[in-house]
Order: structure tokens, then sequence, then C-alpha cells
């Protein structure tokens, strides 16, 4: 995988590599700029010059941006939206990197090099040398409580990170316990303060001293952040309110799985439901494991493995 | 009540060391002045009222004085933890912001300016204790209640956001805002002002049970006679950016020297 990132994009002979994957140059070259002042101050958010691209803002753009000054020739792409590889988003854009690219798609998690993701950090750990790419919609944790950019700015660069715990005792005050899911803040490397985009903090944790690359991008706001393989990553919590992941007391309908990300899908009008993984490659490659869900051979599983058909084809 | 004790304040400073000294203050806005060379020291447990009209410069003076305005000469000293009597404009903004933070307090004249209208009065009260680097939720918790019940705030009340209170309840809970954190010196600009005259008296008894049991120094900016009269042991008057008459409050009130200070005392109504 180390080879394929050496000879990313426009190492080729010829200027057939230039220009590569929609982003001119000049562009991929401001925004490797800002990656790398990223991956040197882990956590900080660095302004850089935000393109217009063939999506609203909201859509991906801060993400769609990182990977193409990233990807390359040799490259192996997988999107993700909520988790699941066949929505509308994740397969939008996973098409418009194939073919502004050429590169390869995938849905497997093993088999990628660029994941770009908004709401999930895929269930299956990820290795060194992969890099995760999240699309960002408000990089700045402090942004409801403080709307002053420059009064943010001093507070990160000061660490005056009271602040910010002002929302998790408004959480506690009215829930009884920090009742919020995502976009959860952390400490990253014992320095900024960080709004990990809307992952549910159920994969906070798969940040601390993970092997991969994870990097944020926000296009609207113009930021990209960054935490380093290898890095202290924190989720805040009060002494006496410490942070705690979600847990469910239902297993996976389709693959009977019990530590996983669960999303909650309605059946029927008759208050009939199912609790199956939001990680659709991570549920497959266990049902074709063997494992099987109290609800294994559901309708909705052949759906499902259809998509999937269908994607694999025009990949 | 009575279980508020004196709260331990080790200064570490000579008893008669000023906590606060300003000299030469001026502060211009281009060709308009804003106060002119005012000088004075403050002393811990001390009050300072400020009175003048509007447009006399007492605000100006007050952010001055606070740190939050750069004058345009003079300069403003702070008998700070860290670096004993310092110039708050010679710190670092770092080291400034965390003066401010921890040792100051600063109530404004109207709270939506001082308090976050998103957040509820509690977490408005522990924000403070927050910023000190407290992170246990139960033991702000108790010192939040414990203060929301010193301002006599209705503690039921006490996750509801500040917009839903009256005006006056928005002022007391900047008022345990600023004094949770055991500030040595609080700033007060117009605490009373846009009150009603029921109100202000109960928020006047309150502020001076708190500021004699506290031993903290106050700088209360007002133009209300009978509020400086209440607050203050030494009063500054102040016109068109000059301070025109200082003393002892009833001395300045009750035998007033300067011609300005005798039409700003004889306009007050009598009822």
């Amino acid at each position: 995988m180390t080879e394929h990132q050496t000879i990313s994009a426009n190492a080729g002979p010829g200027l057939a590599d230039y220009n590569f994957a929609y982003l001119d140059e000049q562009t991929k070259r401001m925004i490797r700029r800002a990656i790398l002042k990223a991956i040197a101050v882990p956590g900080y958010q660095v302004p850089f010059g935000s393109r217009e691209m063939p999506v609203p803002y909201g859509w991906g753009t801060g993400g769609i941006q990182i990977t193409a000054s990233l990807i390359g020739p040799n490259d192996t792409f997988k999107c993700i939206d909520q988790g699941a590889d066949d929505t509308t988003n994740a397969v939008s854009i996973r098409h418009f990197f194939a073919k502004v690219g050429g590169v390869a798609t995938t849905e497997h998690t093993g088999d990628a090099t660029i994941i770009q993701s908004r709401h999930r950090i895929p269930e299956k750990p990820l290795v060194e040398g992969q890099i995760m790419v999240f699309q960002v919609p408000q990089p700045e944790p402090l942004r409801n409580l403080e709307a002053r950019e420059t009064e943010t700015r001093a507070m990160h660069a000061y660490e005056e990170y009271g602040l910010q715990y002002v929302r998790l005792y408004e959480n506690i005050s009215t829930f009884g316990r920090i009742a919020a899911t995502a976009g959860y803040p952390v400490m990253v490397d014992d320095r900024y303060v960080m709004s990990p985009s809307p992952i549910p903090k159920f994969d906070n944790p798969k940040l601390h001293n993970s092997p991969a690359l994870h990097l944020f991008g926000a296009g609207r706001e113009k930021r990209i952040y960054a935490v380093p393989p290898f890095t202290k990553v924190e989720s805040l919590g009060f002494e006496d309110y410490p942070f705690e992941v979600q847990t469910w007391d239902e297993v996976c309908g389709l693959c009977g799985a019990k530590h996983t990300y669960m999303d909650e899908v309605v059946l029927d009008d008759d208050n009939n439901r199912m609790f199956v993984c939001s990680d659709s490659d991570y549920c497959a490659d266990r049902r074709a494991q063997g494992h099987r869900g109290p609800h294994a051979g559901h309708e909705l599983t052949e759906i499902a493995e259809d998509v999937s058909k269908n994607q694999e084809v025009m990949a | 009540m009575s279980a508020i004790a004196l709260e331990e304040r080790p200064l570490n400073l000579a008893p008669d060391a000023p906590i606060l000294r300003a000299q030469n203050v001026t502060k211009r806005y281009g060709f308009i002045t804003g106060c002119e060379d005012v000088s004075f020291e403050l002393f811990p447990g001390e009050v300072l009222g400020i009175v003048g009209e509007s447009g006399s410069g007492k605000s100006t003076l007050l952010n001055c004085i606070s740190g939050r305005l750069n004058p345009t000469s003079g300069n403003v000293e702070f008998a700070t933890k860290k670096h004993g009597l310092t110039d708050l404009f010679d710190l670092s903004e770092a080291d400034r912001r965390r003066v401010q933070r921890e040792e100051l307090g600063f109530v404004h004249q109207n709270p939506r300016d001082g308090l976050r209208m998103r957040v509820s009065a509690g977490a408005n009260v522990a924000e403070p204790l927050m910023n000190l680097g407290n992170r246990h939720y139960g033991s702000m918790r108790e010192d939040t209640i414990t203060w929301l019940d010193r301002v006599e705030l209705d503690l039921a009340r006490i996750d509801d956001n500040p917009r839903n209170f009256s005006g006056g309840m928005q002022q007391r809970i900047q008022i345990a805002r600023n004094l949770v954190h055991s500030p040595r010196l609080v700033f007060m600009d117009e605490p009373t002002g846009g009150l009603d005259v029921s109100v202000q008296a109960r928020l006047l008894d309150l502020l001076r049970h708190l500021v004699r049991r506290s031993q903290l120094a106050v700088i209360v900016v007002t133009h209300d006679l009978a509020v400086a009269r209440l607050l203050a042991d030494r009063l500054m008057v102040m016109k068109d950016g000059h301070v025109v008459e200082t003393g002892l409050t009833d001395q300045v009130l009750d035998d007033p020297q300067h011609a300005y200070t005798q039409l700003l005392v004889s306009a007050v109504l009598q009822i």
C-alpha cells in the first residue's frame, strides 16, 4: 500500500496523469499543503481555499476535495454514507471518482486505500496505510456556543476549553447523562479540541491510536484538519460523568452481531422492527462467513445483496 | 444565608497594597476624547463608584481599566496572583485573558451581553468554574445552586434559558456568574440600569451583602447617585472625560465642591 502512495497522482512519465482526477495540479498542491500542515498539528483547523465542486456544499465537497488531491491511479476507493455503501450519496461519489480518475472502487473496507465517509468509521479495524476522509459540515466544536470566529480561534490558541464542557453540562442537567451522540468533541494529542465530523460517539474510540490516517475536510467552512496515525484521541467527559459509547440490547437481525453500531429499521405498520448493522460491508462479510441473525433470510437481505451485485458490475 | 462563610482569599499582598492602579489613563477615539488623564488606586475590599452623566467617559474608563480596551496612553496595573502588580496591557494576550477569566469579573449593563442566552441559567453560572478547569459535574452543580440561592433565584428554574427570565432575574444570574469563581475585583457597568425601583432595591441590597461578605473589590459605574450612595465607599465624578471630583461617597454627595457635582447632586429628583 505504501508502494501505491509513493507512485500515486502525477508520478507517471507523461502528461497522462497531469490534472488527474478532476482537480487541477495547483489546487491539489494547495490542498496537499493544508493537509500536511494539518497532519503536523493534529486537531488544528487549517484554512484552505475550498473550490466549487460539482455537488452542493453540504454534500461532501470537503471530503471530495481531499480525496481528489490524494487519489492516484493505483488507489482503491470506497465511499460510505451512514455506514452503507449503497446509499445515493455514496454511490454518486464513488462513480464520480471512477469516472474522473478511472480508479478502482470497492465496497470492502480491507481492499480500500482511501475511504470517504461522513457518519461512520468502518467496523473492520483500519490498518496502516489506509486513509479515512471525512466530510465535515461544521469543523468548529465551539461554534454552537460562540458565534465569533475570532473568539473561537483565540480559545483554541490559548487552550481555553471550559466552554466546550458547557455543552456536556447542559446535557447532564437536561437528561441526567451526556446524551450527545454525534459529533462528540474529542481532545487530540492533549492539545486541540476537535469535532470528529458527525460520526456517532460509538466510533470515537476508533480514532484513538488508529494506525490509519484520518483527514477531515469541511468544504463550505474551508477547513482541513487531521488525526495522524497513532495519535492520542480522548473523548471529553466529566469526572463523575465519564464518556461512554452507545450500546444496544438487540443483535443485528441479519448477521447476529452484538458489538456493532446499529440502525433501527421499521418493517411494517404493526410495530415490527429490526436492528441491522449500519456498516453494510461488515454485515455482508459476517453473513458470508455464515453468521445468522434472528431475521436472516428477510427480504431486505436480498435487496442489499442485489444492490451489491449491481454495484460490482458497474464498478 | 448564614451558611455562606467568608471566602478564603490568600492574596499574598501587603494589606495596604493596591489591587488596581490606574495612571494617566487616556482613551481617544480619533478626535473624540473618551476619557483623559485618569489616575486612581483601588484597595482590596473597597468599592469605588464612578458617576457622571451619559457620555462622560464612564464606560470607556471601565473598559480600559478592565483590560478590555487598550488605552491611548497611560497604564493600568492589576495585582495578579502570578506576577504581582503588572500592567494589564504588558501581559501577553493569553495571560491577560487568563487574568480576566480567573481574577476579574465584569457585570454588563445589559445581561444579554454578559450571559450566554442559548444555555441554561445553571450552565451560565457554572461556566466560569469550567473555565478554571473544574471537571466535576456534581461539585459544580452544588456551587451553582449555592450561588443561585444567594442571588435569590427560584432554584426550580435552574435549567431554564436566560431568555425565559425577567430582566431583573437575568441581571441576578449575571451577577452570580461573575462571583461564582471568587474573583478579586469585579467591574459593574450600570448593574441596575433598566430595572424598576423595587427590583433595583432588592438587587442593591443583595450586592451590598455579597460585597461586604466576600471582601471583594468592586468598581461600579452608574449615573444613579442613589446606587452610588448605597454601594460605594469612594466616588469619582466624571465630566467630559475628566475626573472633576473624588472623595468619600458621603463627602462628595453631601458637600459637593465642584460646580458640576453640585449640579449633579441637586438634579436628583426628590420624592
